[in-house]
């Protein structure tokens, strides 16, 4: 099954865990399937439209899947979905 | 240093006290066995440059009478000791390795001519990058002539400004409104804790002028913004980026890549750290990879998640890392790359990150920026203020 990989800010929502478990043949079955296991996730995964945010980047293994097929991009048992949204945090 | 004592040829070996008398006397010929490149930066007046491995070849032009006193030098004594052997085994009678080669030669203030400018006292305090042939005086040289802007000398920028700093990076300055807390100092180590309530800029000056008497400071003791931020970085060759906040980090980003300017940009948070290097049409720019940025309440900061200080010292360190090597122009900077590090785990992950064909700064199609708007910004706090995607 393939796995993905919780950023910081998402970890409250899935009980701490940084990466878990999720079925699915494309990266929109699997983050679908993740955010039934964790409901918590969709608001910062999904616009209310049900697209992926624009400030949410996720990649598939090392390439972002904008510039794969997107949700249809097809995964594979081993392969490992990335969830990566802007951090700020710094200097001041 | 010399080798195991397996050699059937022992060396004379002879200081540079002794060599420079031994010159001065006359009599002596001196052959450097370096790389052209070294003997370029400096080498000893008098000396002949032969390479190590045309040695054996060349020696009888530059010495044909295998009497004659040769003294053989290199960088630190290692290359021209085993030069004495061979010229032993061509039946050279007469020759001595200088110990310690000509950085020994310099240390002990013995003269030099060089096409190059570094002080005595530079060259000893830079000795071991000079020692780097990625580095050298060229590349020091190159370091004291670097400006870089900080901005930020908290988590990420107090680790980043000691390092380069003390790698003698000539002119940093620092962009900074906020003053030295007691809860800063838990990772911020370029202020300490007799400076609560100083001007953060004030307080990492003095402790970069007391490291480095080299380094020029500049204090930027206000808020960037729109209005200001040309100025500010239109004298500075590279920027680190380690703001605390999305409006900042998206105006430094358009406002770089409209003066072309490289910038080095990290973010900590809790555990992690991201690290990524933007040349601006060489690479993709911070809005190629995060095109929009996230409503507020799902941007924590550190002040409310809290960071760990080594984690944000390690980033801060990448950050000066990738700096050095811009200035350099060696090695391969994050650019095109974005290097994910959890400090829990202790694992590092890259991942890709490509120039966005529809990125509105820095795309094919973005609008040319005509003079007269050059300075104008749109309002960066509505844009990060929950107006997304607007």
């Amino acid at each position: 099954m393939p796995s993905v990989k919780i950023p910081p800010v998402l970890r409250k929502h899935t009980g701490d865990a940084t990466e878990v478990d999720a079925a699915g043949s494309t990266v929109g079955e699997v983050l679908n399937n993740l955010v039934v296991a964790y409901p918590d996730t969709k608001e910062q995964l999904f616009s209310g439209e049900g697209e992926l945010n624009r400030f949410v980047n996720v990649y598939l293994n090392d390439e972002d899947v904008r510039v794969l097929d997107g949700l249809e991009t097809a995964v594979g048992d081993t392969d490992t979905v990335m969830i990566l949204p802007a951090m700020a945090g710094g200097s001041f | 240093m010399a080798p195991e004592a397996t050699e059937t040829q022992t060396v004379e070996e002879i200081t540079p006290q002794e060599a420079f008398t031994e010159l001065d006397a006359g009599g002596a010929k001196l052959i450097d066995t370096r790389e052209p490149y070294e003997y370029e930066e400096s080498h000893i007046e008098g000396s002949e440059l032969i390479p190590p491995g045309v040695i054996a070849d060349r020696i009888l032009t530059a010495v044909p009478d295998k009497s004659q006193r040769v003294i053989l030098q290199c960088r630190s004594g290692a290359r021209s000791y085993d030069a004495a052997v061979v010229l032993k085994s061509l039946g050279y009678e007469d020759v001595a390795s200088m110990a310690g080669g000509i950085l020994e030669w310099e240390a002990q203030g013995l003269p030099v001519e060089s096409n190059v400018n570094l002080t005595p006292a530079q060259r000893d305090r830079y000795s071991r990058h000079i020692l780097l042939p990625e580095v050298g005086v060229e590349g020091q040289i190159k370091m004291l002539e670097a400006k870089v802007l900080l901005l930020g000398a908290g988590g990420l920028g107090a680790p980043t400004a000691l390092y380069l700093a003390a790698a003698g990076i000539g002119t940093i300055g620092l962009v900074d409104d906020d003053v030295v807390d007691a809860s800063n100092l838990q990772r911020q180590v370029i202020h300490n804790t007799s400076r609560i309530g100083e001007p953060k800029t004030a307080s990492a000056r003095q402790t970069i002028e007391e490291l480095n008497p080299d380094v020029n400071v500049i204090e930027h003791n206000f808020h960037l913004n729109a209005e200001n931020i040309l100025d500010v970085i239109k004298d500075y060759d590279i920027i680190v980026d380690g703001a605390d906040n999305f409006p900042v980090r998206y105006l430094m980003n358009d406002a770089s890549v409209r003066l072309k300017k490289p910038v080095v940009s990290a973010s900590i948070l809790s555990f992690d750290g991201q690290i990524s290097t933007f040349v601006p049409y060489e690479g993709p720019c911070y809005r190629c990879l995060y095109p929009t940025p996230p409503p507020p309440e799902l941007a924590p900061s550190c002040s409310a998640n809290g960071v760990l200080g080594a984690m944000a010292g390690q980033m801060g360190l990448l950050q000066a890392n990738e700096v050095l090597k811009l200035v350099l122009g060696i090695g391969e900077p994050l650019i095109g790359r974005l290097l994910l590090y959890d400090a829990l785990g202790t694992r590092f992950t890259e991942l890709k990150v490509r120039r966005d064909p529809e990125c509105p700064i820095c795309g094919p199609n973005a609008p040319e920026v005509p003079e007269s708007e050059m300075g104008k910004f749109p309002d960066y706090e509505a844009f990060c203020g929950g107006h997304v995607g607007s």
